[in-house]
């Protein structure tokens, strides 16, 4: 099973990320530089969170137009297990491979604090070990992860499936009060039309340790790696 | 001034006053010299010369600080001390101040005083894994306080949130001496390997002088100078002196950095911090015995139209000068180029040991290195010990509310109200290694691949401090100390930021100097060296001076993360059990200030030689497993402590009063070198407590959902907590 993590400039959660997912396919990923034009043979892709070009245009916008980027989205288009979490969320929005923007949180502030999540989706390739409906725990720790699509969008990925996580309370109670940043319909994770590119802002590759308080977030790369093999 | 102007401009006695230089010194200047300094070498001998580069008033009773143990690397004089952790590896790290910026510019006076600590430590070839902070604002009420912290908690988020680097702990008061003086003391940590640390000292004549990082512009020129005088009415106007941070820049600047590091190219390395260029050029020289030749037209510079003088003051951020090792100047430059960073070759070692300056080809400037760095003045100032004030009888002290309702305005009250508010802007988790988040007594952050971790924590008591300097130095060291052991961290060494008013004041300095005492005894006590500092004087408006603020920055190992404690009740805690002795002191406590009114009294007295025993017994009782929760009684005494072991567990308790003696001083009092733990095994502790001849009692159970006194009187845990975590949100959220 070979996984490779994508580094621009300014990304900071590629430690996590690489931990996440050697504890996942129990192999190194391979690391892929921005600068790069080619990917190398993988399995599952994955665009970690941090500050690309510090965030000083649109958050993920410069990165999404990076040489590397083009051979990413080449390869989602062939079907390859792709996720970006946080600012990697950021990037596949501004990079078109998923729908929607992430704007500044409603509360005009960064958010560090774990929050509990809705797996409204498990049947995708990300999700297949959590049962439907399934309460789950990560951190989040973003500054722009307000999701925000038209309503048409919205109402075709719900339609379709494709709005995976949502924030919620203990209970998965779903509502204005358990939405933490302000997005649309509470939504912190979609998937693309073909099911195989997730964008989320929260981290799941930060629970995979009990040593984190918990670990909610191994599914999600354990459900990657079965999906793929 | 044109650049050329160097020489023509005329060095007056009030140029001389504006640079902060006194008559004295000046005639020092011209000694040195030999003849009347251009203006060039006036700005440098001004940077160097001021308080904060100098250390002129410190340095004296600094030295006396104990700084040695078997573990210790680097004590201070480096960027950032360096401990042995074990396995080949190093603790390194140090705290800051940023505080005149800060006021002035909170955003980026705060983002820059971050960003300089981390420099501090990855110069020495470490990565930084954790930051915390040491934070003081005015009283709540003052119409500045909001805008400040809102400002000060954005920036510190901003810049360390963008490098990646988890903000795990740290502190915040308010107090009314802070209104016209805050405090933005940073903290860093990082790890590096024992082989491979890198040090200042520049070596190899004819070597090249290399600067890279971020382009030079006019920010910050003068900000030494200016964290080295009091504030007054003005001060505001003082704003373009406050640099400007740019976290992007310096997140590469520490890849490229470490890029290089893991190579075998550099010979030296300094950050250029506060005085930029001057400082890092003349410490590296002058640590390692040599001369330099710099040539200012080669620094690449930001803005046209820059003069050597602006170029040798400015304090633009996210650089770093370093001497290379002969031909490898093309390989470090590729390394820079990939993080598309400037490299520039700006000068070469001389065997003169004299800095001379070049620019385009003229001399611009020429002085010796020694006297400047190592020879710079050095004051005795005269200064008054602290009178004693009387301890507080406890009896004296009738309750006139309720236990509880006392713990409920308490749990509510500024000094006490949950600082989530502020450490959710931080993120506190990135690199995935956070062990124990912010909240608790020291945050935890696991070394890399192993099962170890290290635990820090940012400590000072002020109210202790200005009550008895000697004392409240002690209790600085002793609460930082007591913090690492509550999360089974053995304590290795500590940081020192001395915040305080003008030194020139007698008053102030005998504050300065009973301070140093109380930490260099509670260090040698507790064998907890100080390893690096910094030293804030002049904190001072219109007159008025702060509270005296020596925040120590502790660091402690935990050998094995399956053993660690946190202080939250767990689900199969039974007893609570308090470690130490009370004495029933309520002196400076929080008691008397809140519901009393009164801030007066002497402060607890810090016994170090039952802090040690203390301290050992408790750690060793986490390392066998024995105790999973911790947490020290610190600010408001035993029941606000039992309180936030229960909220943050969601685990109610049920307290004993004592049999005899004063129900609010037992509370309440804020008496020294004690802990509180929950155990399913008390029988074990308290025999462990007994042969360690350590004081141990059972004070009352775990269970249900309030915290109850004696079975009677209590309060629920929601409402405890909506008291506990109401207080900042509301108040940030009112209208200024």
């Amino acid at each position: 099973m070979k996984s490779a993590v994508i580094l621009f400039p300014g990304i900071n959660r590629e430690n996590d990320a690489i931990a996440a997912l050697k504890q996942a396919t129990g192999t190194e990923p391979t690391l892929v530089w921005h600068g790069d034009t080619e990917l190398p043979k993988t399995d599952i892709i994955m665009v970690p969170g941090g500050f690309s070009y510090g965030d000083y245009l649109r958050c993920g916008a410069m990165a999404a137009k990076s040489p590397i980027m083009r051979a990413v989205a080449e390869r989602a288009k062939q079907g390859v297990t792709t996720i970006g979490v946080c600012n990697g969320f950021q990037i596949l929005t501004e990079a078109g491979l998923l729908p929607g923007a992430l704007m500044r949180n409603a509360s005009l502030k960064f958010i560090c604090k774990n929050t509990h999540l809705k797996v409204e989706n498990a049947e995708t390739r990300f999700t297949n070990l959590y049962g439907a409906g399934e309460i789950v725990e990560y951190p989040v720790a973003h500054h722009d992860g307000n999701y925000f699509a038209d309503s048409d969008t919205l109402d075709r990925l719900e339609g379709e499936g494709r709005v995976v996580l949502r924030y919620c309370d203990v209970d998965g109670k779903v509502d204005p009060a358990t939405n933490l940043n302000g997005s649309q319909r509470n939504i912190a994770g979609i998937i693309n039309e073909a099911g195989n590119v997730l964008g989320m802002m929260p981290h799941p590759e930060n629970a995979i340790d009990p040593l984190h308080g918990g670990t909610d977030g191994r599914n999600l790369f354990k459900s990657m790696v079965e999906a793929a093999s | 001034m044109s650049s050329n102007d160097f020489n023509s401009t005329p060095i007056t006695p009030e140029l001389v006053k504006e640079h902060g230089l006194n008559e004295e010194e000046y005639k020092l200047v011209l000694e040195i010299m030999g003849r009347e300094p251009n203006i060039n070498e006036l700005g440098i001998f001004s940077v160097m010369w001021s308080e904060h580069c100098s250390y002129k008033s410190s340095k004296k009773w600094l030295k006396t600080l104990p700084t040695k143990a078997d573990w210790v690397i680097q004590g201070p004089g480096e960027n950032a001390g360096v401990i042995d952790i074990g396995d080949g590896q190093a603790a390194v790290f140090k705290m800051e101040s940023h505080n005149h910026p800060s006021f002035i510019e909170p955003y980026q006076g705060a983002a820059t005083g971050v960003g300089g600590i981390m420099r501090d430590v990855f110069t020495m070839g470490a990565r930084p894994v954790a930051n915390l902070n040491a934070l003081r604002f005015g009283e709540p009420d003052h119409p500045k306080t909001r805008h400040l912290l809102s400002g000060v908690v954005e920036g510190i988020g901003g810049y360390g949130n963008c490098m990646g680097v988890p903000t795990i702990g740290g502190e915040t008061n308010f107090h009314a001496s802070y209104n016209g003086n805050i405090l933005v003391n940073a903290m860093t940590v990082g790890l590096a390997d024992t082989d491979n640390i890198f040090y200042s000292a520049a070596a190899g004549i004819g070597n090249p002088v290399v600067y890279v990082g971020s382009k030079t512009g006019r920010d910050g020129i003068h900000g030494a100078t200016m964290a080295s005088a009091e504030f007054d009415d003005d001060s505001e106007e003082k704003r373009p002196t406050v640099q400007v941070g740019d976290p992007f820049t310096e997140k590469l600047l520490l890849e490229a950095c470490l890029e290089l590091m893991a190579t075998d190219m550099i010979v030296a390395i300094q950050d250029m911090g506060a005085a930029g260029l001057t400082s890092s050029s003349f410490e590296m020289a002058s640590k390692g015995g040599v001369g330099v030749e710099l040539w200012l037209d080669k620094v690449p510079m930001r803005e046209e139209g820059m003069t050597p003088y602006e170029l040798m003051l400015s304090e633009s951020q996210e650089r770093m000068l370093m001497v290379l090792k002969p031909g490898c100047e093309d390989a470090a430059k590729t390394i820079f180029d990939k993080w598309e960073l400037d490299f520039a070759v700006i000068g070469t070692l001389t065997d003169t040991k004299r800095m001379v300056l070049k620019w385009h080809g003229e001399v611009a400037g020429d002085l010796p290195i020694d006297p400047l760095a190592e020879a710079s003045p050095e004051y005795d100032r005269p200064w008054e010990p602290t009178p004693k004030q009387d301890r507080i009888d406890p009896n004296s002290i009738s309750a006139k509310v309720s236990h509880i309702d006392a713990l409920k305005t308490l749990i509510a009250s500024p000094d006490l109200a949950s600082r989530r508010w502020i450490w959710e802007q931080y993120d506190h988790l990135v690199r995935g290694n956070t062990i124990v988040r912010p909240g608790g007594d020291a945050g935890v952050v696991r070394v890399e691949g192993t099962n170890k971790g290290l635990a820090a924590t940012t400590d000072c008591t002020p109210r202790y401090v200005m009550a008895d300097p000697v004392e409240g130095g002690k209790q600085a060291v002793a609460e930082a100390y007591r913090n690492l052991v509550a999360t089974g961290a053995k304590p290795l060494a500590i940081t020192d930021n001395m915040n305080f008013g003008n030194p020139e004041r007698p008053r102030i300095m005998g504050q300065f100097v009973g301070a140093c005492q109380g930490i260099g005894e509670a260090c040698i006590a507790l064998d907890f060296p100080v390893v690096s500092g910094n030293v804030s004087l002049y904190n001072e408006t219109n007159g008025v001076g702060i509270m005296p603020t020596p925040a120590i920055g502790g660091v402690g190992l935990i050998s094995d993360l399956g053993h660690h404690a946190t202080i939250g009740i767990k689900r199969d805690d039974s007893a609570l059990i308090m470690i130490g002795a009370a004495t029933g002191e309520l002196g400076q406590s929080l008691y008397l200030k809140t519901i009393e009114g009164r801030e007066e009294g002497a402060p607890p007295p810090v016994d170090l030689g039952a802090e040690k025993r203390a301290g050992t017994l408790v750690r060793e009782l986490i390392e066998l497993g024995l105790v999973r929760t911790c947490h020290d009684i610190a600010d408001g005494g035993l029941l606000v402590t039992v309180a936030e072991m229960c909220l943050a567990g969601n685990i109610g308790a049920d307290l004993h009063l004592p049999e005899a003696g004063s129900e609010v001083a037992w509370l309440f009092g804020e008496d020294q070198g004690r802990y509180v733990i929950a155990t399913r095994d008390p029988d074990k502790v308290l025999n462990a407590a007994g042969s360690a001849n350590v004081a141990a009692v059972i004070i009352g159970q775990a269970g249900g959902d309030s915290v109850v006194i004696d079975g009677g009187d209590k309060v629920s845990l929601s409402e405890l907590r909506e008291l506990n975590e109401g207080w900042m949100p509301s108040f940030m959220a009112e209208a200024v």
